[in-house]
């Protein structure tokens, strides 16, 4: 099958066909694990297409070929962790740069642009990103970027990723976008017009809760340029077998999306028709404000949902209380996992920061994995009458 | 590692890293937690894992081993020896400034001149050896030093105990790649060093098949921003990795005393070739740096570099070479030759590189442990291959 007609394909089927997954030269229904850190020269003047696995191996090649294609781009990066992405990315800024960014912004991000690119001289603006009034106001002469999270952590906030990627672009900015709670099963923002989609790929794309990845992808040729030079310059980058661990998770992303995103919306619908929950957060909600948003630039709604429980005393109560899920930090697993955001991923954000970004001391967010969705509503019900 | 390997030789650390430190099984070597999230036990109880990023089980174990072998109060694992170095410097803000080695390793030039000269962070390049040179360098705004030794590929030697005490008298962090030595042989930190930084890819590692990084603190200050920026920046070693490296770390000992003997045979050996120009090997007597090397290290590397008398014999020997691979890296098993010119030094400017002495008639060879007579064989063969060529193709 040529790479044109991979392209064309639906995107299950680029999911199993997606141009590495035959090995060339033994035909072996899985790309190798090339462990070797460097590879000989037959001719000094011919080098080998990969002369060191920093700057390139070919099982991370095959993964990164596979994340391109899967989001439209022209070329993919692996990196050792989603932040390794985040931080080599933003490492194409230059010091006296400014960038736009979500306001409830992963708190990893938030920690990154607040405590250490700010010794770097470069400055951030957090904007809630649902209103494209406010991004446009808070551009600068020197901004440079802005990044987007849609939906947003963990309040679920929806950023029109299209309205925002034209103006960027009109204004002469990159525009990011951290895919990672949709995957590009759902949503695919180089197709919108994004240049850079980032991703923790430990999350849906790995889906198995066991290995610690990053991914980006380029829009243009100029894009993929810059970005392999600071890949290849700061050596952020993924081993071969965590490579080839993630492509064998990606293989079942659509199966894994789709189940987890009807129990996630069964659950919501639960959740929001109990007269103990002070909220709901879901952009699959009828009365979620992004809804509409939500609907045009993607195909669903995804598995995670968050909600408040009214109270810090509670929501503790209840993640000592609930037995199926796992209470721990991540997300997007096989594997159900219920986190408190105040004390675990947005820890490192100042309380008064979070109180108003809404990320209240009641609120918990719920990773909905491939458990039967009785056997979890189950279990939540008699955690919520027990706290 | 645990107290119990407090007292222990260093070659009795290596082969032990991980060994019974499993409490459930008893299994003698430690576990691969390929998990990425850790259960808490209860809200605002945590087993002291929460998440692979911030801190893995095997991750740990390296990680404190590599900071027990150096003599450190820290250890921190990255996914390459670039990484390790970029995690450093976001310790440094911007209008700081960098004293680094003159001679030294490309990717690390490219590092700063490239990316971190961006966010507003300078850099000098002086012989590290000179005090007088780094005196003439240090600015109100310097901040660190930054020290290989010896160098790569030139195998300069800088003092370590005298660079480290300037520099703590000016309120400098004293930085030591210590890669191409390893804690074998060398521990800076025990000479007055802050931070030891490793290409863990080489001989740590030592088989070619696992990319990675170590960085090394010392005081508890330095170890705890160390691990905020570990974490922050996300450039974390894997579990898979974690493992295959400690796995190579059991043998140092013994690859290191081979890799060495080899290598110092090969130097002499070439010493007296009528087509090598000049060997450049700390461990020679002839060579400026013997003196200090034989005082702060307990052996030589298993790498040094040579200029033939003619470059045009670079080509045809590259391609004689029949056990000998030619490719980039060092530290491994396997012997490689390397043309440091084209390959490791590129990204360094030709004037940089000549007042220097990288030039096109420089070969770094990274002595394997291979049988040193088979090495010698191959590389006289090469040499001789490349005569005839060149003699040939001018017509005599």
């Amino acid at each position: 099958m040529s790479g044109q007609e991979k392209r064309d394909n639906k995107f299950e089927t680029k999911l199993i066909h997606f141009g590495s997954e035959v090995d060339e030269a033994t035909g072996a229904s899985s790309v190798p694990i090339y462990q070797a850190s460097t590879f000989h020269h037959h001719d000094i003047f011919n080098p080998p297409q990969h002369d060191y696995s920093r700057s390139g191996n070919p099982t991370r090649q095959a993964l990164e070929d596979y994340i391109a294609v899967l989001e439209g781009g022209v070329q993919g990066f692996a990196f050792a962790s989603g932040m390794a992405a985040i931080s080599t990315t933003l490492m194409l800024l230059s010091a006296g740069d400014h960038l736009i960014v979500t306001e409830d912004v992963y708190g990893g991000t938030y920690r990154l642009l607040s405590n250490i690119l700010t010794r770097m001289n470069i400055e951030t603006t957090f904007v809630d990103m649902t209103q494209p009034e406010l991004v446009k106001a808070a551009l600068k002469p020197n901004t440079k970027a802005v990044y987007m999270e849609t939906p947003s952590n963990p309040t679920l906030k929806i950023t029109d990723i299209a309205e925002i990627s034209t103006w960027a672009r009109e204004h002469g900015l990159l525009s990011i976008v951290d895919n990672t709670f949709m995957t590009p099963y759902y949503q695919r923002p180089i197709e919108l017009g994004s240049d850079i989609v980032l991703h923790s790929a430990t999350k849906f794309l790995g889906g198995h809760s066991d290995v610690l990845a990053g991914l980006a992808v380029a829009r243009t040729e100029e894009i993929a340029r810059q970005l392999k030079y600071v890949q290849n310059g700061l050596g952020t980058v993924l081993g071969a077998q965590d490579s080839w661990l993630l492509m064998r998770g990606m293989k079942t992303l659509g199966a894994r999306m789709a189940h987890s995103e009807v129990s996630a919306r069964k659950l919501a619908d639960w959740l929001s028709r109990r007269s103990d929950i002070e909220a709901v957060y879901y952009p699959g909600l009828p009365n979620h404000p992004g809804r509409e948003v939500q609907e045009k630039q993607s195909t669903g709604y995804g598995a995670v949902v968050s909600f408040d429980v009214g109270s810090g005393e509670r929501a503790k109560k209840l993640l000592n209380q609930v037995k199926l899920p796992l209470v721990a930090v991540s997300l997007g697993a096989v594997e159900s996992i219920l986190s408190y955001p105040a004390m675990m991923s947005h820890a490192s954000m100042p309380p008064e920061v979070r109180a108003e970004r809404g990320i209240t001391d009641g609120l918990l967010r719920f990773s909905v994995g491939l458990e039967d969705i009785d056997d979890l509503l189950a279990d939540l019900d008699q955690a919520l009458a027990n706290s | 590692m645990g107290e119990r390997n407090k007292e222990w030789r260093i070659e009795s650390r290596l082969a032990q890293i991980g060994s019974v430190e499993e409490p459930v099984t008893g299994a003698v070597n430690y576990p691969i937690y390929q998990a990425t999230a850790f259960r808490h036990p209860r809200l605002g109880q945590s087993t002291g894992f929460d998440y692979i990023r911030t801190k893995s089980p095997t991750r740990k174990v390296l990680e404190d081993a590599a900071a027990a072998l150096e003599s450190g109060d820290a250890g921190f694992a990255c996914s390459s020896g670039m990484a390790a170095l970029q995690t450093v410097f976001t310790l440094f803000s911007q209008g700081d400034h960098l004293i680094v080695s003159l001679d030294l390793y490309g990717g690390t030039y490219r590092l700063l001149e490239r990316i971190m000269s961006k966010f507003g962070v300078t850099a000098s390049y002086v012989d590290t050896n000179d005090l007088d040179a780094l005196e003439r360098v240090r600015q109100e705004n310097t901040k660190a030093v930054i020290i290989e030794t010896p160098t790569n590929p030139l195998m300069m030697i800088t003092d370590l105990e005298a660079v480290s005490t300037w520099a703590r008298s000016h309120g400098l962090l004293t930085i030591v790649d210590n890669t191409l030595m390893t804690p074998y042989f060398q521990r800076p930190i025990e000479l007055g060093a802050d931070i030891v930084v490793h290409s863990a890819t080489k001989y740590l590692g030592g088989h070619n098949d696992v990319l990675a990084g170590l960085i090394i603190t010392k005081g508890e200050e330095l170890s705890q921003e160390m691990a905020i920026l570990h974490n922050s920046i996300g450039a974390v070693l894997s579990p898979s990795d974690s493992y295959q490296l400690m796995r190579g770390m059991k043998t140092l000992a013994l690859r290191m005393e081979r890799h060495e003997s080899n290598a110092l045979a090969i130097a002499k050996f070439l010493q007296t070739h009528p087509q090598v120009a000049e060997v450049f090997h700390p461990g020679l007597e002839d060579h400026p740096g013997y003196a200090t090397q034989r005082k702060q290290s307990s052996g030589n590397t298993g790498i040094f570099s040579f200029k033939v008398t003619d470059a045009r014999y670079v080509e045809p020997v590259l391609r004689n070479l029949n056990l000998i691979a030619f490719a980039e890296s060092l530290g491994g098993v396997e012997s490689l030759m390397t043309y440091p010119a084209v390959q490791t030094h590129a990204d360094i400017p030709e004037e940089i590189r000549n007042a220097v002495g990288v030039d096109d008639r420089l070969l770094r060879f990274s002595v394997g442990i291979e049988h040193v007579e088979d090495l010698i064989a191959d590389l006289s063969h090469a040499l001789e291959a490349a005569r005839q060529e060149v003699e040939g193709g001018q017509g005599v």
